[in-house]
């Protein structure tokens, strides 16, 4: 970890290790993909709708473990002034917020054949909402200030206030729901999930995964990069001509 | 804890002063309050059930309105500088301002709430349940929205920021704030979230203070 907190190692590692994880990725995503729409069989109750669930499912574990990760992320920035924490909290947030509205909108696409609504105000739904909103004031903070070091200290503390408040605020809501409604309209606990079916998901939750960790480590570079750009751009207007 | 009392007692003095917040919150509450059977239309039955929630959010974005004036004009003055430098410990420093900000925005929600209530035809049996949740809730909004103020502070335009950040982080309270006033509306038991919405406030005054000072030791360039 210490080693990798001079910028100069780490971008030596990351530009090695881009091209094999998008590579895996791809290759990954080939493989899901083709399990889950053509070899997996449909769902005894749903049908072929059931597909987007290989799409859907790996993308909502996502939402939540990018937040993680950028919690741990800033946790390492904030107690160990770790100079790569900020830049990959801020880097992996894009991401996170990709994969929330992915898991969203799929879950939407789902439920309108299955529940007959696009939208239904389900407990899981409305967190993963606010979730998503979460994600954005977090994006919204790192881009209203203009000083990238003052914004990166005020990123972290907004991340960890949130990674606090995520569960209270996913236990209100699953509060909230049954109190209004009697009964949820969708439950998990059918038959055991089948081989056939468990296969393709998880090579797909594994694709999404390395996905984010190539992604990650280009956004991080590009940030670094960045932030080495303005350096010299305010070194080049403040010497004398 | 002079330093605190000095502290407080300035805030509030500043915010009843010319350019300060302190009836804008009230305002805000009532006029939302006010609005609602215009939009809603005059049917008693329907306002009756829309009236915990209606309070609870107009209570939510009126506190909102205050937070710009609680820490923004201390940055822009060099007046944070000085208390960075004071013996008052920050964590302090923010809750002299929370319970600034509360006591001439939260606490006047509190007791105009049960006087504007019946406009929205609530069952006079609620109104003490509604004043009590919102004494025991608003106290968790201004925890919150310091915080929120301290991290967003020296933004340009950073209103929008503010609520941006506060919002999601203020659900639970309008949940279980919400939810306590309907249930004794229609004879069930408010304790439990009313027991709840205390325990939110409880963690909102850690995590606030915490990460209010944080910001405030921090938001310098």
């Amino acid at each position: 970890m210490l080693h990798y907190a001079n910028p100069q190692h780490f971008l030596s590692l990351a530009r090695r290790l881009t091209p094999w994880l998008l590579g895996a990725a791809l290759l990954l995503l080939a493989v899901g993909v083709y399990l889950a729409l053509f070899v997996a069989p449909p769902d005894y109750q749903q049908g072929e709708a059931s597909r987007i669930m290989y799409v859907h499912v790996p993308a909502a574990w996502m939402s939540m473990f990018v937040y993680g990760c950028m919690a741990a992320a800033s946790v390492a920035a904030f107690v160990f002034k770790h100079p790569l924490g900020d830049v990959a909290a801020k880097a992996a947030a894009p991401a996170g917020a990709v994969f929330t509205a992915l898991a969203l909108v799929t879950g939407m696409l789902w439920g309108k054949p299955m529940w007959g609504a696009w939208w239904v105000w389900d407990a899981r739904l409305t967190s993963v909402l606010i979730l998503f909103f979460l994600y954005i004031a977090y994006i919204a903070l790192w881009d209203a200030i203009e000083e990238p070091a003052r914004a990166a200290r005020m990123a972290r503390i907004l991340c960890l206030v949130g990674a606090v408040n995520i569960p209270i605020i996913h236990f209100s809501v699953d509060w909230w729901n049954t109190l209004h409604q009697g009964s949820t309209v969708f439950r998990m606990d059918g038959p055991k999930m089948p081989v056939s079916m468990l296969t393709p998901l998880l090579i797909m939750a594994i694709a999404y995964t390395v996905l984010f960790a190539g992604l990650l480590l280009v956004r991080m570079r590009t940030e670094i990069l960045a932030r080495r750009l303005r350096t010299l751009r305010l070194n080049l207007e403040g010497a004398p001509a | 804890m002079r330093a605190f009392a000095a502290l407080l007692r300035r805030d509030i003095v500043l915010s009843f002063r010319s350019g300060g917040g302190a009836g804008l919150g009230a305002g805000f509450f009532v006029l939302i309050i006010v609005l609602a059977p215009l939009g809603l239309g005059p049917e008693q039955s329907l306002l009756q059930s829309a009236a915990p929630g209606l309070i609870w959010i107009a209570a939510l974005l009126a506190t909102l309105l205050g937070l710009e004036r609680v820490i923004e004009p201390d940055l822009q003055d060099g007046t944070l500088d000085l208390l960075r430098l004071s013996s008052l410990p920050l964590e302090l420093v923010v809750l002299a301002k929370v319970v600034a900000h509360w006591l001439t925005n939260g606490l006047v929600i509190c007791l105009l709430a049960p006087l504007v209530a019946p406009i929205l035809f609530l069952k006079p049996q609620a109104l003490w349940v509604l004043a009590l949740s919102l004494l025991l809730g608003t106290p968790g909004l201004s925890f919150i929205g310091t915080a929120g103020a301290a991290l967003s502070a020296g933004v340009r335009r950073g209103g929008m920021l503010l609520a941006l950040i506060v919002l999601p982080l203020n659900i639970p309270a309008l949940i279980f704030g919400a939810s306590a006033v309907s249930a004794i509306q229609r004879g069930g038991d408010p304790t439990q979230a009313l027991l709840l919405l205390a325990a939110l406030s409880l963690i909102a005054a850690v995590i606030a203070s915490l990460a209010g000072a944080a910001a405030l030791r921090l938001n310098e360039d």
